[in-house]
Formats: C-alpha cells, sequence, structure tokens
C-alpha cells in the first residue's frame, strides 16, 4: 500500500514558486489563501540561502485531527489527510496545532469573517464523489484518482519537491543524495543535476 | 518448593515487565471509512483509469494494487537519474 509523502530537497529548491502557481491552478485556489509556500532562510546571503516547499505534511498522527473539536478531519487509506469541508465549523483550532501553518482560512467582509478551513489535500479531494464537480468546487482537482500525483510536485522544474509513495522518493533521494556525494555545502548545476556527461565540467552552469 | 514456584512467577513477571518495554505501538492513524463525523470517502483506485495512461499501467475499477502499481511507476518518473540518465 502506498503512504503518500512530500519531501522537499533544499539542495534543489530554487525558490521559483512553481508549485505554489501549480498549486493553485490546478485546485482553483481563491485569493488569500496559499496551500502551499516557499519559505526561504538567510534571504540574500551568499551561499547560505536556502528555501524549501511547504504544506501540509499529512502527518502520520495529524494534530489537526487531534483538536478539531467537530471531528471533520479522516485519512485515506494511502496516508492523505482529508477533511469535510461541510462540517468545518472554521474555528481555527487546526491553524494553531498544525506546526506547518497548513490550514488557511479564506477571509471575507469587513469584520474578517473566517471561512471554511481549506489546505493541501494532496491532488486527493475530499469526501464528496470522485471527479465531481462539486468535489472540484471544495476541495480541487483529485489527481489521485486518475492516478496522477500532486501537481506541485509534478511542475517542479528541477525535482526539489518530491511527492508520492514514501518509500519511492525516499530512494530517489538517497539516490540523488548517494551520486551528488557531498553535504549541503555544495550546491549548483552539477549538484541538481548529476555528474558531468561529456565535455562539462562538475559544478558548472550549462 | 513452593519458595522455587514464586520465585520463578517473579522472574517470569519482571520478563514480562520488562519486555513490555520493547512493545510498539502504532503511530499512525487508521482510516475509519464513515467513522469520522463526516461522509465517508471513495479510494481513489475506485475509479476508472482516465484515457492518458496508456504508457504506464492500467488498473481496473477497484483495483488497489493496479493502481498502486501505476502510482509507483509515475513516481519513479520524478527521478532524473531513470527518467533521462545520468
Amino acid at each position: 500500500m502506498a503512504r503518500m509523502k512530500f519531501l522537499c530537497d533544499a539542495e534543489r529548491c530554487i525558490e521559483c514558486n512553481g508549485c505554489v502557481t501549480a498549486c493553485k491552478n490546478e485546485n482553483d485556489v481563491p485569493w488569500g489563501v496559499n496551500r502551499r509556500r516557499v519559505v526561504t532562510v538567510n534571504d540574500g546571503m551568499v551561499g547560505a540561502e536556502k528555501s524549501i516547499s511547504v504544506a501540509c505534511m499529512h502527518c502520520s498522527d495529524a494534530p489537526c485531527m487531534a483538536v478539531c473539536p467537530v471531528d471533520c478531519f479522516y485519512k485515506t487509506q494511502d496516508g492523505v489527510v482529508l477533511h469535510d469541508k461541510d462540517l468545518c465549523i472554521g474555528c481555527g483550532y487546526c491553524f494553531y496545532a498544525c506546526p506547518f501553518g497548513a490550514p488557511q482560512f479564506p477571509q471575507a467582509g469587513a469584520f474578517g469573517l473566517r471561512g471554511k478551513m481549506d489546505k493541501c489535500t494532496f491532488c486527493a479531494g475530499g469526501p464528496e464523489p470522485d471527479r465531481s464537480e462539486a468535489e472540484y468546487k471544495k476541495y480541487g482537482r483529485n489527481r489521485l484518482s486518475e492516478g496522477k500525483l500532486p501537481a506541485c510536485a509534478e511542475m517542479c522544474s528541477t525535482k526539489a519537491l518530491l511527492g508520492g509513495d514514501g518509500d519511492v522518493i525516499a530512494d530517489i533521494y538517497r539516490q540523488r543524495v548517494t551520486i551528488r556525494g557531498k553535504g549541503a555545502e555544495v550546491w549548483g548545476w552539477g549538484t541538481a543535476y548529476g555528474p558531468p556527461k561529456g565535455g562539462q565540467a562538475a559544478g558548472s552552469k550549462s | 518448593m513452593r519458595t522455587r514456584t514464586v520465585v520463578v512467577a517473579i522472574v517470569a513477571a519482571l520478563g514480562l515487565a520488562a519486555l513490555s518495554g520493547c512493545g510498539e505501538k502504532p503511530q499512525e492513524t487508521a482510516y475509519k471509512h464513515g467513522k469520522y463525523q463526516g461522509k465517508p470517502d471513495t479510494p481513489p483506485w475506485d475509479n476508472a483509469p482516465l484515457a492518458y495512461s496508456q504508457y504506464v499501467n492500467k488498473w481496473n475499477k477497484g483495483d488497489e494494487k493496479g493502481w498502486t502499481d501505476e502510482i509507483k511507476t509515475r513516481n519513479k518518473f520524478q527521478n532524473e537519474y531513470v527518467r533521462i540518465g545520468d
């Protein structure tokens, strides 16, 4: 059985925000809600700047599920944490509980009315008939039911963001680290795209 | 004889107590079909594949293993060492 996870390689992320855009486009996410964000540390410091793409991590023991007073969260058989928007009361407990800031609330009205919670669904929709219009409107596209993986990971240009079965992406990441053979101090073209083949020197850009 | 039985019982109890430390409770939340407050959801493999998937395996509706194989095959396309070579 697949166990869905995301993994972001900070050595590869170039802060292009392609994952954010892909997510917003694929799921028709409303303005003010970003299911996925790119966080950059040491911004502007040469050699120390790192970026990482963050969304719901679909925790094995999800704190949002634990704190929800109306029990609107559930976990699918393939390990994706989803919720039922028809039940959500917009209390915001899940937002406080989540270490990643994944649950987001659309703001509406002059008094900051908080809408129903919206978060990354691992492109797995929600508890509506799969591929239905109701599912798309509430939760976005259900790519898993189409045999596809989340749009953010599949659109990532440097493949910094890996998404899918935990065992498979761990294998990909392990092979990547083994081939580049070095730790966080080395990054650049060679690190991202492996050892040179033919006339190109290691680490040099084309 | 009785003392020996008591000693054996104590040793056995201590052994069981020590072994209980080696146990591990599952930490993952299990899927409870329709047991949470909301509506039950259908698993992703309970759908027919779309026409696009001619280049990987196809699964039949309700075929969990076929779906998992398709997802894993597609997952491996994220590895450029396999997709485009070294």
